[in-house]
């Protein structure tokens, strides 16, 4: 086996492909977050509760309603995205302009709810829920065994990162957005319905959250604290990443499933620190983050 | 009157029993108080929790809702998990709300706080859920009675029989804290001492979702078994992965604590064949189906082992207070392990001078999906282990006569 300076290379290659795995991963639950603080300036404390709704809709879709993973896939994503609408429209809009404290505050009660909920009709200890056909099985590379389903998130993820990333930066849709949020007054003397377009950006952030939770389902636990777990981390890397930038998110997200992948091999214990010791040199050094813009 | 019947009462029973007269006798502040503490809406909700206040409730109504004439009362409380919250509620229930016993227990941390405040109560702690041997080991004490089982029984139970069918070598995917600290080095003890040997082990955090990194570890140590030292999702979490990574085909995988939701949250594909010990099953025979029916009929799913034996320890607490003309701790503990457990849940049971209820486990192998009758139908069980060779001798310094 090929080694160097004492590490096994192979052990190194399959950590290496696992972190950026899982750094896609992140980087598809990191944009969602990235476009709703970016664009609209809330900090979406229930990011993490709509990634595990998101799961949950998936294991409802098959369970009661017999809908396989590939049509929840399309649909989980805006069942969920109108659950976003929803609390945007009734619940954060009267608070619109009030300090950012009070929406943060809010979505972390509305995250609180759901968890709570979930737990009480579910419990805590989750639900199953089986890869899909079509994705079971793997490829034996030279150094892993790479199992279909994540091949799956990694080209998913890139499909989804890059189209939203091209439709925010590229598009008229997208120039609108950016341009809502630099001066919404201006906007709305052009004649765009401002308000309808930070609704359906809430939307679309939390249904990108939703579709991340549906990729989740098969590999993970879907369980209610899965998405506590997870937004602490999510949130991490969109500071370091600048909060708000959507391409600083999506580079972020993969360097980090690398680096955490890398001190899983090295030294686990470490494992869900790492990411908060960077986050904290990052700060010190560019308090903007890596790809934010000064103030 | 009432001062008259209890006088009586007291007089009775002193008679009957030829206590000394300077034993309190009879029932303090006119009722038995049964405090329930455990994790109601964290990871180890569906495992303790609600159920476990349910099978207490079960307890004292089956046991006629009075004790020696007085109600029997109770009073449940969420742990959080956390030890300061748990022993903080465990000292205002024995200060202000006169709680004579605690049972529920889950979480090993916030039990070992919480012993500690009821030794130094002289209340008995009724430990259902916990799975550290230290309570009746190098943290034991003569208060403290542990019920349903333990990290000693389930490596005896797990691992002994594989080590002796041939999987020599192990490696460990261990939860980074004390419970699975505890689980992988009794584990590792009664590898080695069965002959076999540990290659490695890997430590991941509580609460770690992607377990993918860990599995190729495990794999390339080219251990005939992955032994997975952790509890609830972490549990779920790293079997899912493990399945998905083809470690399930290549080496055996071993589960080491495994409740009955766990299972029911896995894929019958990923978790089928695999082999665990457990304290209880609910469709072992006739006796424990028929309690576990009125359970689920209540609570709303099957017991898992915590909560059955939540409900066998509260009666045997109930039976020696009627027994023993009294609630003060010192004679019903004594009591207690006078008489011999007997019940759905305790088959072959004594519970020792150490606090340590000794009684049959189970070696069960989850079934395969085409085995399944009914969600509910998860276990079968393969052998019975005989409680003395499942938890192992007493320490002479916990011997508390």
């Amino acid at each position: 086996m090929a080694t160097f300076l004492g590490i096994n290379l192979f052990g190194l290659f399959g950590q290496l492909l696992v972190g950026l795995i899982n750094g896609s991963f992140y980087a598809l639950l990191s944009l969602g977050l990235a476009i709703i603080f970016g664009l609209l300036k809330i900090i979406n404390f229930a990011q993490g509760a709509m990634y595990m709704l998101g799961a949950f809709a998936a294991w409802m879709a098959l369970n009661y309603f017999g809908i396989n993973y590939w049509a929840a896939l399309i649909l989980v994503p805006l069942v969920v995205g109108f659950a976003g609408v929803l609390v945007e429209r009734f619940l954060l809009r009267p608070i619109a302009g009030e300090d950012h404290l009070y929406s943060l505050l809010l979505t972390f009660g509305i995250a609180l709810v759901l968890q709570g909920l979930f737990t009480q009709i579910y419990g805590a200890s989750g639900q199953p829920y089986s890869i899909p056909d079509a994705l079971k099985g793997g490829t034996k590379l030279p150094f892993m065994y790479l199992p279909d389903y994540r091949a799956w998130i990694i080209v998913a993820s890139v499909v989804v990162c890059s189209l939203t990333w091209y439709m925010i930066e590229k598009t008229r849709l997208g120039a609108y957005l950016r341009a809502g949020t630099e001066n919404p007054a201006m906007l709305q003397a052009f004649g765009i319905n401002v308000p309808l377009i930070v609704t359906l950006t809430f939307g679309f952030g939390v249904g990108l959250a939703g579709f991340a939770g549906v990729m989740a389902a098969p590999v993970y636990s879907v369980s209610p604290d899965m998405g506590s777990n997870m937004l602490i981390v999510v949130f991490a890397i969109v500071v370091i990443g600048g909060m708000g930038s959507i391409g600083g998110a999506i580079l972020t997200g993969l360097g980090m499933g690398i680096i955490e992948g890398l001190t899983k091999y090295f030294y686990p214990e470490a494992s869900t620190t790492v990411i908060f010791a960077v986050m904290v040199i990052v700060l010190l050094l560019k308090p903007a983050g890596l790809f934010g813009k000064e103030a | 009157m009432k001062a008259i019947k209890k006088t009586l009462l007291c007089t009775g029973i002193a008679a009957a029993m030829t206590v000394s007269a300077a034993q309190a006798a009879g029932i303090s502040d006119d009722k038995v108080k049964i405090g329930v503490l455990a994790d109601m809406g964290g990871v180890y909700a569906d495992i303790c929790g609600e159920g476990c206040v349910t099978a207490v409730q079960m307890a004292v109504e089956d046991f006629g809702g009075t004790v020696l004439g007085k109600p029997i009362e109770i009073v449940s409380a969420d742990d959080q998990n956390k030890p300061d919250v748990g022993s903080s509620i465990v000292r205002k229930w024995i200060d202000n709300e006169q709680v004579d016993t605690v049972t529920g227990l889950v979480a090993s941390s916030v039990t070992g706080a919480v012993a500690q405040v009821l030794t130094d109560a002289k209340k008995i702690a009724l430990i259902s859920t916990s799975a550290s041997h230290a309570f009746t080991t190098k943290a034991c004490s003569p208060y403290n009675v542990q019920w349903t089982y333990n990290v000693v029984a389930l490596a005896n139970g797990t691992v002994k029989p594989m080590v002796g069918a041939g999987k020599w070598r192990w490696f460990f995917i261990t939860a980074d804290y004390a419970f699975g600290h505890a689980l992988e080095s009794v584990a590792t003890e009664v590898v080695n001492s069965s002959g076999g040997e540990v290659l490695g082990a890997v430590r991941a955090p509580l609460g770690t979702t992607d377990f993918s990194s860990y599995v190729l570890q495990a794999q390339s140590s080219g251990a005939d078994v992955i032994a997975l030292a952790n509890a609830g999702t972490d549990f779920t979490n790293s079997l899912k992965t493990a399945a998905e990574f083809g470690l399930t085909q290549s080496a055996e995988v071993a589960g080491l604590l495994v409740f009955t939701s766990n299972a029911q949250a896995l894929d019958p594909e990923i978790a089928g064949g695999m082999k665990l010990t457990t304290g209880f099953y609910w469709d072992m025979d006739e006796q424990t189906r028929e309690w576990s029916k009125r359970f689920k009929e209540r609570h709303g799913a099957i017991p898992a082992m915590g909560q059955a034996g939540a409900y066998s320890m509260t009666m045997h607490y109930l039976k020696a207070v009627e027994a023993a003309g009294t609630d003060d701790s010192d004679v019903v503990i004594r009591k207690m392990k006078e008489m011999k457990p007997d019940d759905f849940f305790a088959r072959n049971a004594t519970l020792r001078n150490d606090g340590r209820m000794v009684h049959d486990m189970y070696q069960v192998r989850i079934k395969r999906a085409d085995e399944r009758q009914n969600p509910d139908d998860i276990f079968a069980i393969e052998n019975v282990i005989s409680g003395e060779e499942a938890f192992g001798p007493m320490l002479a310094e916990c011997d508390f006569k």
